[in-house]
């Protein structure tokens, strides 16, 4: 398994969040829905590794404020 | 001219039972005759133990029932003497399409491997597979085996009474008592047995209701599985067409769970539906149509004493991924050999614990995968549904979402690694799929098949490697099949039997399941995995 990144990653993080957001603008709240839903599966395809995808899920679970 | 399930294929006759003082007692008495009680009694008296099989009933079963048959099942019915008709008169189906609102979102085909005799699935009316084994039943008799069906042979109360079974039984000329030994009760997911015993049946009741119609039509629809999510027909719901023989199609409506099921059952309701599926050119005529919701749930145990439970009784599925009956065949499979060692004093009774454990894990993995399938059919919450149809979506255009895509899972056997009948691998470089608790992969021999060459008994399957013909261990005989590469014209056996090894030795079970294997022949070791495939005690 090649462990999860939880450290900086992304070049141009700033670039990168902006392009996130932009890809949201004009969407509804159920377009933006389904538009992260199919982000989501397409990256972790692209992780593919189980418990890289695990570790992911988990990591998310943990750092949640509900 | 009569439909097979409108004629009584068992009418109720008398039997000398009713009029004998005394009351009877019987090796084997089987609840049900459906497809799994059938499938039981034949099993059971093509090795000669008899079996008297009681049902309420007089017909085939009445309304749509199963249509989907795999390839383990087919291969279990060619053991029992009915694969041929099964794989002859149904329909054989490898390409299925999906639909997303208004578009075909893509198309695959199965792809079987090749290599085995039966195909991966077809399709065929549950009435026509319960006929083919009534006239089994009927061959059987004609040749003088221990099986009798009677109908009209309802069962009032049974009481397991440690050494035996007592049973009262109703029939047109009032009621009658009855022992049996051994009791295996097929009646069916409302099983009067398990509630007159005071059995648990728990698990999921799935909320939602799906209308389920077979339809006689003059169509050129290709031999296809189509299945829709959200399709402007029915909005917000799936549907599912396959086809079935005569110019029958199965068609499947989720209806969703707050509906008035007499409401919708009602032709001048149901038509307009299907008018929109099909278009309005398209003529057909309904062959039925009922309500179903559908279940996940199973027994805690399938053995309670003398009484052992098989089939929907001890278990049930949604059908999504068509295991009810496949899962049902394999128990009987499971318990007939097992039952006939112990009967005959050939083995201790608690090699029918193994049926248990065996079962139950098969029972499990049918459960899982329906389970599975119905939540992404009928997703059970906003952000399912939103993954759901990200899915849909995204398999469109990639390939990769589309194992995501669950509309039911090809039924296939379970591996029964962890069986207590098992003994530990030792074919070091074997293929996966043939290690023990494995179900027998079919391949092609010179002239026939290699399942075919397996029977009832236990078989010493050899390749490339010296052995006996014959091995007696306390009263159980191993017969030996010894292959090599010369009978291998495709090579399928080496790939699904030697992977890297060389040589090897199968030790295979009545039911076609890999006991243990080994890359030579040593006796000892041998004797130890027979004894061990048959619950017994291994001497030190
Ligand atoms: C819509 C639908 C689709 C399905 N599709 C598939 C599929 O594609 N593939 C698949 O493998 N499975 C499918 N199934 C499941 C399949 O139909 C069942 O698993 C199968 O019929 C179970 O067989 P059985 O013999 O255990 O029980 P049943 O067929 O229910 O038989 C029970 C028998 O017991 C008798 N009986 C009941 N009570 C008594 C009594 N008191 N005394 C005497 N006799 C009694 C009844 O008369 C009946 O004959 C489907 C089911 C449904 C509803």
């Amino acid at each position: 398994m090649s462990p999860l990144i939880l450290t900086p990653n992304i070049a141009g993080a700033d670039d990168f969040y902006a392009e996130l957001l932009a890809v949201h603008d004009g969407l509804s709240k159920s377009e933006s829905d389904a538009f992260n839903a199919r982000l989501l599966l397409i990256l972790a395809n692209h992780v593919g590794d189980r418990g890289t995808l695990a570790a992911a899920l988990e990591a998310a679970r943990d750092t949640g404020a509900g | 001219m009569k439909k097979i399930f409108e004629e009584p294929l068992y009418p109720y006759a008398r039997s000398p039972d009713q009029d004998c003082v005394h009351t009877i007692r019987h090796p084997v008495v089987v609840i049900g005759a459906g497809p799994i009680g059938l499938a039981a009694a034949i099993d059971l008296a093509q090795q000669d133990v008899p079996v008297v099989v009681l049902d309420e009933n007089d017909k085939v079963s009445f309304g749509s029932r199963a249509i989907c048959f795999a390839k383990r099942p087919l291969e279990i019915l060619d053991r029992l003497g009915c694969g041929q008709p099964m794989v002859e008169k149904g329909v054989e189906w490898e390409t299925g399409k999906v639909f997303f609102d208004e578009r075909q979102v893509y198309e695959f085909n199965l792809l079987p491997e090749e290599g085995h005799e039966r195909p991966a699935f077809i399709n065929l009316q549950q009435y026509y597979f319960e006929q083919y084994l009534v006239e089994r039943v009927r061959e059987l008799e004609a040749e003088g085996k221990p099986i009798e069906i009677r109908g009209g042979n309802k069962l009032l109360r049974v009481e397991e009474k440690g050494d035996h079974v007592a049973l009262l039984v109703d029939t047109p000329e009032g009621e009658y008592d009855l022992r049996a030994d051994w009791l295996i009760a097929c009646d069916g997911a409302g099983s009067p047995t398990r509630a007159m015993l005071g059995l648990d049946f728990v698990g999921r009741v799935f909320e939602d209701n799906f209308l389920i119609a077979d339809v006689v039509m003059e169509a050129d629809f290709p031999t296809e599985r189509w299945f829709w999510f959200d399709p402007p027909f029915n909005r917000g719901q799936s549907a599912l067409l396959h086809k079935q023989p005569d110019g029958v199609w199965r068609i499947d409506l989720q209806l969703g769970w707050d509906i008035d099921k007499d409401e919708e059952k009602k032709p001048e309701n149901v038509i307009p539906r299907l008018r929109a599926m099909l278009g309005d050119e398209v003529k057909f005529e309904l062959e039925w149509v009922s309500i179903y919701t559908f279940q996940c749930r199973r027994m805690e145990r399938f053995r309670h004493g003398r009484v052992i439970f098989a089939g929907d009784s001890a278990h049930q599925v949604s059908p999504f991924g068509a295991r009810g009956a496949n899962s049902g065949l394999q128990d009987t499979d499971n318990l007939a050999w097992k039952l006939k060692l112990v009967m005959d004093g050939l083995a201790p009774e608690r090699l029918l614990d193994s049926y248990d454990v065996e079962r139950i894990q098969g029972a499990d993995e049918n459960i899982l995968n329906s389970s599975r399938s119905t939540d992404f059919i009928t997703p059970k919450s906003e952000m399912s549904r939103i993954l759901r149809d990200a899915v849909l979506d995204l398999s469109e255009h990639h390939p990769f979402a589309r194992p995501l895509v669950n509309s039911g899972r090809l039924s296939v056997p379970c591996i029964h690694d962890g069986s207590p009948l098992n003994t530990e691998d030792a074919l070091p470089g074997g293929p996966a799929r043939s290690r023990p608790g494995a179900p027998c992969p079919d391949a092609p021999l010179a002239e026939s098949f290699l399942l075919r060459r397996l029977g009832d008994g236990f078989t010493l399957l050899t390749f490339n490697c010296d052995a006996p013909d014959v091995l007696q261990e306390d009263g159980i005989t191993l017969r030996r099949l010894a292959l090599s590469t010369r009978d291998d014209p495709t090579g399928a056996l080496a790939e699904r039997y030697l992977g890297e090894a060389r040589s090897a030795v199968y030790l295979i079970r009545p039911d076609q399941h890999v006991a243990a294997r080994f890359e030579s022949y040593d006796e000892v070791r041998l004797r130890a995995a027979l004894r061990r495939s048959c619950g017994k005690e291994i001497p030190a």
